[in-house]
């Protein structure tokens, strides 16, 4: 189970995190929605330690990881597995070195154990034959499903997912999300998948958690949330740019550009 | 004193304390040998084997200069037959191990920086530690381990070509009796000054690897971060290095009773 209480993070004089609560069931699958900016990558990594927060406190099991040291935290992280927005591939290793990385350093594990749990990973992620690829020969899907499998492949407790359709083509992202579900469904994982992406929020969390200014706006199940009548549910779910930010297009454009300075 | 003044004294001093943690992580998992010993081979290869033909370069080109200049010195005072004890002594205390750490430090040191630094800003630093790896055992440790064992090997290599460059300048093209000129330098070139060499190269590698790891591990974000930290790696670990060259020397002397 994760608790997160009261988390609070600044970066200099900008609050990013502003008094989070929440609580993820084991097993359970959670989206964390948000615009970009809101501090939902920067959540994510406080859930496994990557960041410390200047106030508040993280339980995983029960048991509060924000006091622990590097070396502590590393116990902790063998319950995850986590997934990057960019992948995060040793770009100086092949597929089989990335994935096979947490086998070789946990030191348990024979040659033949090692082969057989990469290629299992890599079938789940539907890469099977890649083995010997090197990073930068693989498409940004291929990527994140390598990734995946580097993530699956010691089977964790708990995934975290950073955007994993972001940068996707739909048809690409689609199958993203169903590795996503195949991945809980089969290894019963709990999983907490970060996105902005409506429809993967929708059919990948069992719950949805919006952030909005730092704290956690809504929290509820996904019907809740995309049926909801609050404004800024309303407006982050159908996608509308708000006039006072100045995100959206002028009445004028683009006449206002192609006037001269002065005119 | 200004408040940028200030801030720029704070954040130097600041640096200094957590390559200092740095260095303390390091030793204790060096010590623990909580080595990725695949990676540590590689890393000796890559720092040691690889940089040998600029340090053999450095050393036989200094060895060769330091000869003919001090050859046109002793030669006024029909001193001739000292220059390869001079020579001797300068490249085993000083320049072999000096000169070999800046050429290691701008060849090792910027890629060390540059690759660690690109693996943080990628996110490569986060996953380790998402898969249960500590970057300090990981990353730093084979890179130290590599560094304090490849340096006092290149420096002497560095040391014996030196020599030999002097002595084929000194008797081949100047002329200095070769018997005496051999005899001199071995009377006046002792085990310590050799050993001293060493001693401030061993050191002077675990300098050159920490101060590029923590530049790479606390590198700026973006392509220009890496730059940046890339060229501070070499900057940094060059000054170091020869600051820390005058204590060793003054600690050294003292140990073996020159001062």
């Amino acid at each position: 189970m994760i608790e997160v209480r009261d988390l609070k993070k600044n970066f200099g004089a900008q609050r990013v995190l502003d008094g989070v609560s929440f609580q993820i069931d084991t097993g359970e699958s959670v989206a964390i929605i948000g615009r970009s900016g809101c501090g939902k990558s920067v959540l994510l990594k406080h859930l496994i330690g990557l960041m410390k927060p200047d106030a508040g406190d993280v339980l995983i099991d029960g048991e509060s990881i924000v006091p622990m040291d590097e070396r502590q935290l590393l116990r902790v992280r063998l319950k995850f597995g986590m997934v990057f927005q960019s992948a995060a591939l040793f770009d100086s290793m092949t597929v089989k070195e990335n994935v096979a990385f947490a086998l070789r350093r946990n030191g348990n594990y024979t040659e033949a154990e090692i082969n057989q749990r990469v290629a299992r990973a890599l079938a789940v992620v539907n890469l099977p034959g890649t083995e010997n690829k090197q990073p930068a020969e693989l498409s940004g899907g291929m990527r994140k499903r390598v990734g995946l499998a580097r993530a699956i492949v010691y089977e964790p407790q708990i995934l975290l997912y950073d955007e994993p359709t972001t940068g996707l083509d739909p048809i690409v992202s689609d199958s993203i999300d169903q590795l996503i579900m195949q991945v809980r469904d089969e290894l019963k994982v709990t999983s907490v998948v970060v996105t902005h992406d409506m429809r993967s929020a929708r059919r990948v969390g069992d719950h949805v958690i919006m952030l909005h200014q730092g704290r956690v706006h809504a929290n509820g199940r996904p019907e809740e949330i995309f049926h909801s009548t609050d404004p800024i549910v309303r407006q982050f779910v159908d996608g509308i740019a708000d006039p006072k930010e100045g995100l959206a297009i002028q009445p004028d454009f683009p006449t206002a550009m192609m006037k001269r300075p002065g005119e | 004193m200004t408040s940028a003044t200030k801030q720029r004294v704070n954040d130097g001093l600041a640096g200094l304390g957590q390559i200092a943690f740095l260095a303390r992580d390091a030793a204790s998992s060096l010590f623990r040998l909580k080595i990725a010993w695949n990676d540590f081979l590689f890393q000796l290869y890559s720092i040691g084997v690889r940089s040998q033909a600029v340090v053999l370069v450095t050393g036989a080109f200094t060895g060769m200069v330091l000869g003919a200049q001090t050859y046109f010195q002793f030669h006024k005072v029909k001193m001739d037959t000292a220059t390869l004890a001079v020579v001797g002594v300068s490249m085993c205390d000083e320049l072999g191990p000096v000169l070999t750490a800046l050429m290691v430090a701008g060849r090792v040191g910027a890629a060390i920086a540059a690759e660690i630094g690109t693996m943080r800003v990628t996110e490569q630093v986060d996953a380790l530690r998402t898969l249960a790896t500590h970057p300090v055992d990981y990353l730093v440790v084979p890179r130290l381990a590599a560094a304090h064992i490849a340096m006092p090997l290149l420096t002497m290599e560095s040391i014996v070509v030196g020599i030999i460059a002097s002595y084929v300048v000194g008797v081949e093209l100047l002329g200095i009796d070769p018997t005496y000129s051999w005899a001199n330098m071995l009377k006046y070139t002792h085990d310590v000054d050799l050993i001293a060499g060493l001693v401030k190269a061993f050191f002077f590698g675990g300098i050159i690897a920490i101060v590029s790891c923590y530049k790479g591990m606390n590198c700026g974000l973006g392509a220009e971060g890496v730059g940046r930290a890339t060229t501070e790696a070499v900057v940094y670990s060059s000054i170091t290095v020869l600051i820390a060259n005058f204590f060793l020397t003054l600690v050294l002397g003292k140990m073996v009773g020159l001062l």
